[in-house]
């Protein structure tokens, strides 16, 4: 346990636990037939059904179930083959129902673990404990009127999995490590697209402290949080709140709290006084969910490869190390780009051109792998021209430089500046003899004992031949030349 | 069973049902000869029996992801008691 807050009273340890409401990827609702595009004109995505019309019945989404199954599978998890629905009874403006359909006692996936990896290479297992599906709510806007507050319902009825995390996190970084891997896989899958800027992804936050070896204590939640620096900011202020509290003969509440970043605090949102008395019960206008083991395997199959796996086979088909994998396997974009460039090439060159000069080049043009200005092809013919001796190491920096700047293809760049390596050897001993004559005094230190000239006399070769010899060719007549 | 006061303050509290005091006790009887009428099941010995969850056999029906509905803001904006321009309107709440 590397992550302790030193007290008055002796050292404490946090408990977080984190519930995860990732927005599920499909083209309508989960209840109704209404459009889950982002950004659309407000009240233009709403049905009779998710504006809560009297005599509406809610009628479920497969690609939805699915969207729920897939994820599961990607965490490991349990599916359950009977699931229900149950209403989450609370009064807000952004839910026209009056209760939100979810599932509470009979959630359609069940226990998982997901493997996190921290910045000193550890990895560590964190628990699922399930994952249910649910109703999103709407969209309240304050800044528009003094007095009111508008409500677009567009997003009312989107689904969402709600995805619950064990209370097995014991430092902020373990939390911000958990939620890039949820999120790495959940794109990897297709099932939630994880902006949590847009608010696809939300995270709740359970959190307590506690003196090693204790039970658990009271712990407090702090509501949609919406980045990973904000959830690891949240844990380590809430957690230095408890601790007062506590160190000061007080009882922790449990409450539902807010996280402000822009005062660094948490505080309490009286609103939900009365938040964890939803009063559910199993709803009536839906049977329970019945999904076939041979359709979940079916989706099973159709799984697209997972970071891990990826990561572990670009190590033993590439031949490349393990944090070089995760580099690349951190987006599937990436993955995707290296392995074009990769296939059937030297593993090891492609990943140090890949994260080396292309993620500088990307970096500095402000470009993402997917309008790269070089493509994978492109980058995997420059490393062709290397392989078979067109072009050198050193030249090949100059032409790649070229293709980000000009978007040409790497053998038109080398025939246009003449770039070609130069393997004549007769151009190279020509260029040798020259270097010897014009340093007489040099070789004359070298023969007498001084071989680190020798790298001089190298360096003096390649700029004869504007660094297009081969430097191979060079090593070896420059030694026989030299030692003559 | 028998249902309190404080219970019953709460649960209109819970509904968003404003009862005065001299209302509550009629109330609280009223809810309590409910809860009595339906506590009555529980006299039915339901040990082993898996819970009944509707009166059909058939599981959900699931429909396919399409986009069949929506683009009737003004059909729904029309029975709002509240609105401004394509927004339902409320008193202001912000946390």
């Amino acid at each position: 346990m590397s992550y302790v807050i030193e007290g008055k009273t002796g050292s404490w340890e946090i408990v977080v636990g984190l519930e995860v409401h990732a927005q599920v990827v499909s083209n309508s609702k989960l209840f109704s037939g209404a459009s889950t595009t982002f950004g659309a004109e407000p009240n233009s995505q709403v049905s009779l059904v998710d504006a809560a019309f009297p005599g509406m019945l809610p009628v479920i989404n497969k690609e939805c179930v699915a969207q729920a199954v897939r994820t599961g599978l990607g965490l490991n998890a349990r599916i359950n083959l009977e699931s229900r629905f149950d209403r989450k009874n609370y009064f807000y403006a952004d839910l026209p129902q009056g209760y939100q359909i979810s599932q509470f006692a009979h959630p359609i996936v069940g226990e998982g673990t997901i493997e996190i990896e921290l910045a000193n290479g550890e990895t560590r297992k964190i628990g699922i404990t399930r994952l249910h599906m649910e109703q999103d709510a709407g969209k309240l806007i304050h800044d528009q009127d003094p007095t009111k507050s508008m409500v677009d319902l567009n997003r009312a009825g989107v689904a969402l999995m709600e995805i619950v995390s064990e209370p097995d996190i014991r430092e902020p970084e373990e939390a911000g490590a958990y939620l890039r891997k949820l999120r790495q896989i959940l794109r990897y899958l297709g099932t939630c697209d994880g902006n949590m800027e847009e608010g696809s992804m939300r995270a709740d936050v359970n959190v307590s402290v506690r003196k090693a070896g204790e039970p658990f204590r009271t712990r407090c939640e702090i509501k949609n949080v919406n980045s990973i620096r904000f959830v690891m900011q949240a844990i380590e202020v809430e957690a230095a709140r408890q601790v007062e509290i506590w160190e000061n003969g007080g009882e922790v509440d449990q409450e539902t709290r807010l996280f402000d970043a822009a005062r660094g605090e948490t505080r309490t949102m009286r609103s939900k006084e009365d938040a964890h008395d939803y009063r559910y019960f199993p709803d009536p206008d839906l049977l329970p969910l019945v999904i076939e083991q041979e359709w979940v395997d079916a989706l099973k199959a159709a799984l697209p490869e997972l970071p891990d796996a990826k990561r572990a086979r670009f190590q033993s088909e590439y031949g490349i190390p393990f944090y070089d994998a995760g580099v690349l396997v951190a987006e599937q974009a990436v993955a995707d780009f290296y392995e074009t460039v990769a296939k059937g090439r030297d593993g090891k060159l492609a990943v140090s051109w890949v994260t080396g000069d292309l993620f500088a080049a990307l970096n500095r043009t402000g470009k993402t792998i997917e309008t790269s200005p070089v493509n994978a092809e492109a980058l995997g013919q420059m490393l062709d021209l290397i392989a078979d001796g067109t072009i050198n190491g050193k030249i090949a920096k100059e032409v790649f430089e070229d293709m980000v700047e000009t978007g040409e293809g790497p053998e038109a760049i080398v025939e246009k500046k003449g770039l070609r390596q130069v393997t004549d050897t007769g151009v190279i001993d020509a260029a040798i003899e020259s270097v010897m004559t014009k340093h007489a005094d040099k070789v004359a230190e070298y023969r007498s004992g001084k071989d680190k000239l020798f790298g001089f006399f190298v360096g003096q070769v390649m700029k004869e031949t504007k660094g297009k010899a081969n430097p191979a060719l060079v090593n070896g007549a420059l030694k026989s030349k030299l030692d003559a | 069973m028998s249902l309190d006061l404080a219970t019953t303050r709460r649960i209109a509290k819970l509904a968003r049902i404003g009862l005065e005091d001299a209302e509550l006790e009629t109330v609280r009887q009223k809810l309590d000869g409910i809860l009595g009428w339906v506590d009555q099941l529980s006299e039915v010995d339901v040990e082993g029996v898996p819970p009944m969850v509707g009166t059909e056999t058939e599981a959900l029906r699931q429909r396919d992801d399409v986009v069949t509905d929506g683009n009737c803001r003004d059909a729904i904006l029309s029975c709002a008691p509240e609105k401004s321009g394509p927004f339902y309107t409320v008193p202001k709440v912000v946390e």
